[in-house]
């Protein structure tokens, strides 16, 4: 596939190598606003000392979870939308498409894989932010649901990593009805008592909460990502005034009861391997 | 009677039938003829309005304050013998979801919906329809116990949204409405959904898995609000009505576009027009429902729900 950062491998990159970074070529923490060089940074999963965890792809995570590069098989990679409304905004749906797509080299907001994490097969869906905000529409749908087919016909366990600023409004009631779609495909997984883990990143909000992002046989997520239902600009606007600090962070879900547990970025891999494994053995 | 902008023309008529009417109390004069002639005009200019309705329009008597609420139709329906039942026995009693067992036509069946208010105070009592978790929990509970006694479930869905607050957030908006999705799936008695005004997102959602969804002629149901769509996309309230359209979100789209079941005629005008004649369609259309789903197996309408709702959506593939 070539797309893989090796992050762990980064982790014991010799000294030579990062007198290699190019100036300018810095990462500033908008939380302490410490500058590192993007390699370093890079090294530390993006996340910076002070605990703050920048947004990552979905191929960086796959990175972080798998195994091996060469065994990683993609499902549905071809799937696209099909702008059932022939929607039209300030811009039409279909050239925002077809300009995402260019611009981002993914077909839609969400990707799904099947690889090894220390040997234990997983099926991850992982959503991806930067295709219109990870928003949910049929394809998110539709490629979960072949997940979960896949799932069940290879008994093998799912994770989806959700990322997302929910429905794909430009699929209207399309993209309501994923949220249905998922959650019955959801119930056959169930039924044939296949794990399903449901990793919450930042952000996750709005119908992904509202269907398959709650639905974990264990919910898991990052420090400090937002989770919600409505936003919290939303939630401001209704009850007129400043939200309590923390508010609709991990953190603040795992309080309320609606996360099993927070994991930083640099020790995913071996918990999920820990937690795949007393599913397994 | 309140009127719509685009109700001005009927307006008119109605005037001119109550000053005629006033002229016959103070008089002798026999103006039955003109009468019916202005009631043949009301009629004609309603269908008039009707054929031409924009998608906004709908939206428009979806929130008609003269529209009858979920209240009035259960009562209606059940004729009188609803028994409403409270509580989602964790939290609170959500005064925006009622529910509760009721009578329709020597069937028993637990019938559950969101409630607007009728007046401020009510409004504000009934949080003018938007549930919070302890709703949506409290749904499910009375549906889990229709199951337990095989009593078929039918929901009336009108809400403007699930309530975006901090308690709400707190408890888990986003996951009691994923819970219902699910738990509705796998609910073994028949379930009708049948969308009485607003179907707003999630919020409707959440009550909105059944074997058969319908929608009333004059509701609509969609991700977002046409107001709230204009805000995000175009970053303007002033788009309501393109939204509104685009959205494809009037009953007649959601049938064809295959992601509802089938729609309800309403009264010309309205259901607020002639209530009864709403009510009498509304249970005609449960009583036709309830009798074709009776021929299944639990399982065989579970399935059957699973595929319906997993072949929605369009994709292509190369
Ligand atoms: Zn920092």
């Amino acid at each position: 596939m070539g797309w893989f950062n090796r992050f762990r491998k980064g982790i014991t990159t010799e000294t030579k190598d990062k007198k290699e970074i190019k100036e300018g070529l810095w990462f500033k923490c908008p939380k302490c606003k410490n500058v590192v060089s993007i390699q370093e940074h890079n090294e530390n999963y993006n996340v910076c000392e002070c605990g703050y965890h920048e947004k990552i792809s979905a191929k960086m995570y796959m990175d972080i979870i798998f195994d091996e590069e060469e065994k990683i098989i993609e499902l549905n990679p071809k799937l696209r939308s099909a702008d059932p409304l022939k929607f039209v905004d300030t811009k039409k749906y279909s050239d925002r498409l077809k300009a995402t797509q260019e611009k981002t080299g993914l077909n839609d907001a969400i990707s799904t894989f099947h690889g090894k994490v220390d040997k234990q097969d997983l099926v991850v869906a992982a959503m991806n932010f930067e295709f219109i905000g990870g928003s949910m529409g049929a394809v998110v749908g539709e490629k979960i649901s072949r997940a979960i087919d896949y799932c069940i016909d290879k008994k093998v366990p799912l994770m989806i990593i959700s990322k997302s600023g929910g429905a794909r409004m430009m699929e209207a009631a399309y993209s309501l009805m994923q949220m249905t779609k998922t959650s019955a495909k959801l119930t056959q997984l169930a039924d044939a008592k296949i794990p399903y883990i449901s990793f919450l990143t930042d952000p996750t909000t709005g119908g992904v909460t509202a269907s398959y992002a709650m639905l974990g046989d264990i919910n898991i997520s990052e420090p400090g990502a937002l989770i919600a239902f409505a936003g919290p600009r939303v939630v401001k606007e209704t009850i007129g005034k400043d939200l309590p600090e923390g508010f609709q962070t991990s953190e603040f879900v795992l309080e309320h009861g609606f996360l099993d547990y927070i994991v930083p970025r640099k020790e995913l891999h071996d918990k999920l391997s820990l937690t795949l494994k007393m599913f397994n053995n | 009677m309140v009127l719509l902008d685009f109700e001005e023309p009927v307006g008119k008529l109605l005037n001119q039938l109550e000053k005629i009417k006033e002229v016959e109390k103070d008089s002798e004069v026999d103006v039955s003829k003109t009468v019916e002639d202005i009631e043949k005009k009301i009629e004609e200019k309603r269908k008039e309005i009707s054929k031409s309705l924009t998608p906004w329009q709908r939206v428009q008597l979806s929130r008609h304050p003269d529209r009858p609420y979920t209240l009035e139709y259960i009562k209606a329906i059940t004729k009188d013998t609803f028994i409403e039942l409270h509580g989602d026995r964790t939290v609170k009693d959500d005064k925006a979801m009622v529910g509760g067992f009721g009578d329709i036509d020597g069937q028993t069946v637990m019938l559950i919906g969101q409630q607007k208010g009728i007046n401020t105070k009510m409004r504000q009592y009934r949080n003018f329809g938007m549930a919070n978790p302890e709703g949506y929990r409290k749904a499910l509970r009375l549906m889990k116990l229709a199951e337990k006694f095989d009593k078929p479930i039918i929901t009336l869905i009108d809400t403007p949204g699930a309530f975006p607050g901090i308690e709400a957030e707190e408890r888990g908006q986003g996951e009691a409405i994923a819970r219902n999705l699910f738990e509705m799936v796998k609910l073994k008695v028949p379930v009708i959904c049948i969308i009485i005004g607003e179907g707003a997102s999630g919020g409707a959602l959440g009550i909105g898995v059944g074997d058969k969804v319908l929608m009333m002629e004059n509701t609509w149901y969609s991700v977002i609000s046409p107001e709230s769509c204009s805000s995000i996309l175009w970053r303007s309230w002033e788009h309501k009505e393109e939204a509104a359209a685009a959205l494809k979100l009037t009953s007649s789209d959601m049938k064809k576009n295959k992601l509802i079941d089938g729609v309800i005629k309403e009264p010309l005008g309205g259901a607020h027009i002639d209530k009864e004649k709403a009510f009498a369609s509304v249970k005609t259309h449960i009583k036709k429902y309830l009798k074709e789903l009776s021929g299944f197996s639990g399982q065989e309408r579970i399935d059957n729900r699973i595929t319906k709702f997993s072949e929605m959506g369009e994709f292509v593939e190369d």
